[in-house]
């Protein structure tokens, strides 16, 4: 009797954890490939998949191994243009070998600029992977051979196609997109709930201490910023490849790197689902903004006023959140979630 | 009580006017012999010296230590405690002198080696994982014996999760005895201040050591939780067969629980014995009490 009243009352507990997830998967590959528009998955969900994931990746080395880093539209770009590369250059390679060749090529770069993160720490680490924000562009910009030539150094990304499947229109390059996020997220959430990704708690708290108690410091950070590279890779593939449909060093700048290092500022550090809401609000907060703008200011709004609001707000909600919600979009739904909970029991 | 504000005016005396002090006292020389250590000694240092810009932290220093004993070191502020506990957890280098354990000798050795040879060690100020559970953070006193890489945690094959049940099983014995059941799933950063002190001992426990270093474990303290914390360190000994090390600043407490006790005063040792010897031991006596006559101009 007592058993089957304690299995009663797991058991719609483990329903709660997979409800949402399951319900998510089923949205993405039932309803959205079936109803959704195309400007819907053009503008809106295939950049937001593309800045998910390489947020996703952004939050191992800095929400989870706490390794702040400027250079993620560095590492998006070696991904893209490898990909490119490969793509170009190996007759009959499969997209996903591409993408998983493209990703270590990201993961070999991410490990050299991560070598002084064994001396340096908070800004000092961010400055110096800011060197690899200028060194990727300016060598990408500079070796013709990247572009395979090409003079204006913008090149379209290649035909997409899956064992004969072309991928090529959009709701194509949306399951690819968001096939790609499923399976690496999987992949993180494992990594981050291991002792692998409590090391890496372990080394952003307290490095002395993981180190007294035999944690390798100097390789679990490396690691961090080889598997945290390799999936910003591979974001850089989708961003380019699904989204842009070109390939160009113009379109992973600095600017880029800040975005995504405020998705998960706003999304919330060492958060799998704040990676994924924060990029969800950069992607939609212009458009509302927008739609607000036109129609309380009506013509005057014009796209320059646009852009500046853009930024001020942001910046505003930047600053509020790291003051009155360290822990971000990620810690404000797990609040409102307690409240109905409590509200309806 | 004394002890501590003594010790904060001793802080600010000259280093060099210490060194006379302690040269001219009649200090008895209770020095082990030199690394030819006796069989049943653990843990021997040999003229150990360490400097930091011009300052000397230790000078010339001998410590044996023997297998199960609760080895005290105590000294005034700055007398070089910290530094000595550092070393010998690998964090700082020795600049002269030698570390035995177990009968292997270093000059110097790195925190990770020291953690597979069986020394863990809790730290002054709290060292824990805040983003952790309790039972997360006593697993991570264990990560030394893994083997298994990232590839196997994210697949879950074998050998990952036989670690994992192994490292599961050794902490829930440590989490039951230390009795933290209660609070085993919270995150550490919200226990009170005396929980997360019990936590990383058992972090420390946890790791099966053969030399446990403890940096003053009862800081901070109410009188009940320094008896209690003081019960588990001698239970650990007990139950554990771990050589414990223990620095601290309440005399009492150290008097009470230790073996033998060595006492630094200016990075020098100036007494070592069992706690009635050192207690009687006029240099002992001069560094904790004496300071202010030495201030008068005695000894000079």
């Amino acid at each position: 009797m007592a058993v089957q009243a304690l299995d009663a009352a797991r058991l719609p507990i483990d329903w709660q954890r997979l409800a949402l997830p399951v319900a998510l998967i089923a949205v993405a590959y039932g309803l959205i490939p079936a109803y959704a528009s195309s400007y819907l998955v053009e503008a809106i969900l295939l950049p937001f998949l593309a800045l998910s994931l390489a947020a996703v990746g952004l939050n191992l080395l800095t929400g989870y191994c706490g390794q702040l880093s400027l250079g993620s539209s560095a590492f998006m770009a070696v991904g893209a243009f490898a990909a490119y590369n490969f793509n170009l250059r190996v007759e009959g390679l499969p997209l996903a070998a591409t993408m998983i060749l493209a990703g270590i090529s990201a993961a070999g770069i991410g490990v050299v600029f991560g070598l002084p993160s064994l001396r340096l720490r908070g800004f000092y680490l961010a400055v110096s992977t800011l060197a690899a924000q200028f060194f990727v562009q300016w060598a990408l910009t500079k070796f013709g051979w990247f572009s395979n030539d090409n003079p204006s150094g913008v090149i379209s990304a290649p035909h997409l196609a899956v064992a004969g499947f072309s991928l090529d229109r959009a709701t194509g390059r949306y399951l690819l997109s968001v096939t790609t996020v499923i399976v690496l997220t999987a992949l993180v959430w494992r990594l981050v709930n291991s002792a692998t990704g409590r090391n890496f708690i372990a080394v952003r708290d307290n490095e002395t201490a993981a180190r007294v108690i035999g944690v390798p410091v100097l390789k679990t950070k490396l690691l961090a910023f080889a598997i945290s590279s390799f999936i910003i890779g591979v974001a850089g593939v989708l961003w380019a490849f699904t989204y842009l449909r070109t390939v160009e060093p113009a379109g992973f700048n600095l600017d880029r790197s800040f975005q995504i290092l405020f998705i998960i500022i706003i999304g919330g550090l060492a958060s799998i689902r704040g990676a994924f809401l924060g990029a969800a609000f950069i992607v939609i907060f212009p458009l509302i903004l927008s739609r607000l703008g036109a129609f309380l200011f009506g013509g005057l709004f014009d796209s320059g006023v646009l852009d500046m609001s853009q930024r001020i707000v942001l910046g505003a909600l930047i600053i509020i959140f790291l003051i009155a919600e360290p822990n971000g979009l990620s810690a404000l739904f797990d609040r409102l979630k307690r409240r109905i909970g409590s509200r309806s029991s | 009580m004394i002890g501590a504000s003594l010790g904060a005016a001793a802080y600010e005396r000259a280093p060099e006017i210490s060194g006379i002090l302690a040269g001219a006292g009649p200090v008895e020389d209770t020095r082990p012999a030199r690394l030819s250590a006796k069989a049943d000694a653990i843990l021997a240092l040999g003229g150990i010296s360490i400097s930091f810009g011009g300052v000397t932290a230790l000078r010339d220093v001998d410590l044996e230590v023997k297998s199960r004993e609760i080895r005290a070191v105590i000294g005034p502020n700055g007398a070089g405690k910290s530094s000595l506990i550092n070393i010998i957890s690998g964090l700082y280098h020795a600049d002269q002198g030698k570390i035995a354990i177990d009968s292997q000798s270093f000059s110097r050795v790195s925190a990770s080696r020291l953690a597979r040879l069986g020394v863990a060690r809790t730290f002054q100020n709290l060292a824990l994982f805040g983003g952790l559970s309790v039972r997360d953070n006593i697993a991570s006193g264990r990560v030394h014996t893994r083997r298994a890489s990232f590839v196997e945690h994210i697949a879950g094959l074998p050998r990952a999760r036989r670690e994992d049940a192994a490292i599961a099983e050794k902490v829930d014995q440590t989490i039951a005895f230390l009795h933290l059941e209660a609070v085993a799933d919270r995150l550490v950063a919200t226990l009170p201040y005396g929980l997360q002190k019990r936590v990383e001992l058992a972090r420390a426990l946890v790791a099966e050591p053969k030399i446990l270093l403890l940096d003053e474990p009862m800081a901070g303290m109410t009188a009940t939780e320094k008896a209690e914390m003081a019960g588990f360190v001698r239970a650990a000994r007990d139950r554990h067969d771990v050589t414990i090390i223990l620095i601290e600043h309440d005399i009492g407490v150290v008097m009470g629980l230790s073996d033998r006790v060595a006492v630094l005063d200016y990075g020098r040792k100036i007494a070592d014995g069992t706690p009635a010897e050192v207690r009687a031991n006029p240099a002992v006596i001069r560094a904790y009490i004496g300071t202010a006559e030495g201030e008068h101009g005695e000894g000079i």
